[in-house]
């Protein structure tokens, strides 16, 4: 009896773990791919490469149409991130810190562009542009890709300001001290790695939006994602996988900037009393 | 007494930092999509129509049945798969454990067209899944798995399954270990174990991430574009060309329409059956 369960236990333990170990190499294994293909020597997709090359990265970066689209993603990525940083920011505190009623709508309206399916979102914005007359334009990029992305600052500050102990504030403001300086001298600097995290990943989700773009964006001005899209669509080479590399390597560094700060951010002193 | 009366102006002053990012969301966010929605009962004409051409038209219907089809296999086959994925990295300790969940964060910061576009070179004819089998005896010819069902699993599964495996982690790793060693000694057999005592432990796990998977399934447009055939069309696809191509504002208000119910839907009644579980 005994002995017959421990093996079927045993068992259970061997095939649980093969799967796992199947499923890291299925989550993995295609990023590795396209890293590696972005140095093939080939002249089309060819896994694995006969030998390597920095060819397409060369072509790359020698050919307008993906520096023009490069240009655009900058352009519209960080005052993008700015935008919903400061936005998301303001809400946060203004749904933590006071007492507006109807707190549950506001922060569901605020969440919002999470839930609804993007390709919904993408086709109103769509239609409203056309009538404003923002599509393909910059301004309408930096509109609708904060949209997207102050949800993801609201989050993160929020979950930071629940850890501020809100005596520090209350304490400031009795003794007199006006409420920007008490914002900007105690608040402030506590829920910095949430602010920070909040304008990384909206930088990250904008670099790497899609849906939305594809609808509002123009011939002349489109962002990266658009530009390989087609690119996809069309006649694919390597090049793509040398922009997917550039694109893997921005999110990664990010992720890593944001594990630093959460790590300072817990050192914080202040932090983890309240 | 003091402190409330000098508070109170400071505290209405704060909820006025809300006001930015409502106007904000109102106009790029609400107005738009809640007229998007409207145009299913006003565009061309006040009426039915386009609810009438979705249930009616061969087209609009198959694609309803693709999505829900769709999700609802992606969301099994992430449920099945990443339970034992969310086990072994809930069980692992230290390093490995870091390891392991880098390993799902990975994959969720990278692009989902760069990951899709890798479906394509490892599932094309002469690709490397094609050789391997080819190659092991498994198949004698290479099979097609791209712009067909295959293609759109394998993308869809990979872009979400970190979906259902970290939601899956997050309550499995506050499981006391405890609780199933106290059924072992008291001679439950694994499975009974495991289905009367660790499965209703990790149950809210379970249906935040089949909810989480599943919805974000339903609006799925690049996979199923890139990877999937003309069977495999999906609603989202449909809004996208019935707007940019055919410019059927109704039409696409009414998928729209359908697309959210779908998702509200889900939410209501998979937190309903979630529920009895975490009140224990």
């Amino acid at each position: 009896m005994m002995p017959a369960s421990v093996r079927t236990e045993f068992l259970w333990r061997g095939l649980r773990i093969t799967i796992s170990a199947l499923l890291v190499v299925f989550l993995v294994a295609p990023m590795l791919i396209v890293v590696v293909i972005s140095f093939s020597s080939a002249q089309f997709l060819m896994f694995p490469p006969p030998s390597f090359s920095l060819q397409w990265y060369r072509k790359l970066f020698g050919d307008p149409a993906w520096i023009d689209s490069l240009t655009a993603s900058i352009e519209i990525v960080v005052p993008t991130g700015i935008l919903a940083m400061v936005l998301g920011t303001a809400a946060a505190l203004g749904l933590a810190r006071s007492e507006i009623p109807g707190k549950k709508i506001i922060t569901g309206l605020l969440m919002a562009p999470i839930v609804v399916p993007v390709i919904i979102i993408a086709a109103a914005i769509f239609g409203a542009f056309r009538i404003w007359n923002l599509n393909g334009s910059l301004l309408g990029f930096i509109l609708a890709h904060t949209v997207l992305t102050v949800p993801y600052v609201v989050s993160t500050v929020l979950a930071s300001l629940q850890m501020v102990d809100e005596r520090y504030e209350n304490a400031a403001l009795t003794l007199g001290a006006p409420p920007w300086a008490v914002f900007r001298r105690i608040v402030f600097p506590l829920i910095l790695p949430g602010v920070l995290s909040g304008l990384l990943f909206a930088m990250v989700i904008s670099f790497d939006e899609l849906v939305v773009s594809l609808f509002i964006g123009s011939p002349t001005f489109r962002p990266v994602t658009v530009q390989m899209w087609s690119d996809v669509l069309g006649d694919v080479d390597p090049t793509i996988a040398a922009v997917g590399t550039l694109l893997f390597l921005f999110s990664l560094l990010v992720l890593l900037l944001e594990a630093l700060m959460r790590h300072a951010g817990m050192s914080s002193p202040l932090m983890g009393q309240s | 007494m003091f402190n409330s009366a000098a508070m109170r102006p400071a505290l209405a002053n704060r909820a006025l930092l809300v006001v930015p990012a409502l106007i904000l969301l109102f106009c790029v966010f609400a107005y738009p999509v809640g007229s998007l929605l409207l145009r299913s009962l006003s565009d061309p004409v006040w009426g039915l129509q386009n609810f009438r051409a979705i249930i009616e038209q061969p087209v609009y219907f198959n694609a309803l049945r693709n999505t829900v089809g769709i999700s609802g296999s992606v969301t099994l086959i992430c449920l099945l798969a990443g339970y034992p994925l969310a086990y072994t990295i809930a069980q692992a300790s230290g390093r490995m454990q870091r390891l392991l969940i880098f390993s799902v964060l990975i994959p969720f910061w990278s692009s989902i067209l760069v990951r899709t576009f890798a479906w394509l070179v490892i599932l094309q004819h002469r690709g490397l899944v094609n050789r391997a089998i080819v190659g092991l005896g498994i198949v004698d010819a290479p099979i097609t798995m791209v712009h067909n069902r295959i293609g759109v699993l394998a993308g869809m599964v990979h872009i979400l399954l970190p979906f259902m495996v970290l939601p899956l982690y997050a309550v499995m790793v506050r499981i006391n270990g405890t609780y199933t060693q106290a059924a072992a000694s008291l001679g439950a057999p694994p499975l009974k174990n495991f289905f009367r005592v660790y499965l209703p432990l990790s149950w809210p796990g379970v249906v935040n991430g089949t909810v989480l998977v599943f919805v974000m399934g339903l609006g799925y447009f690049i996979t199923p574009a890139l990877l999937g055939g003309p069977g495999d069309t999906m609603i989202a696809q449909l809004i996208e060309t019935e707007v940019s191509d055919l410019g059927r504002w109704g039409v696409a208000g009414a998928l729209a329409v359908v697309l959210l119910f779908g998702v509200a839907v889900t939410f209501a009644l998979l937190f309903r059956v979630g529920n009895p579980a975490t009140r224990k």
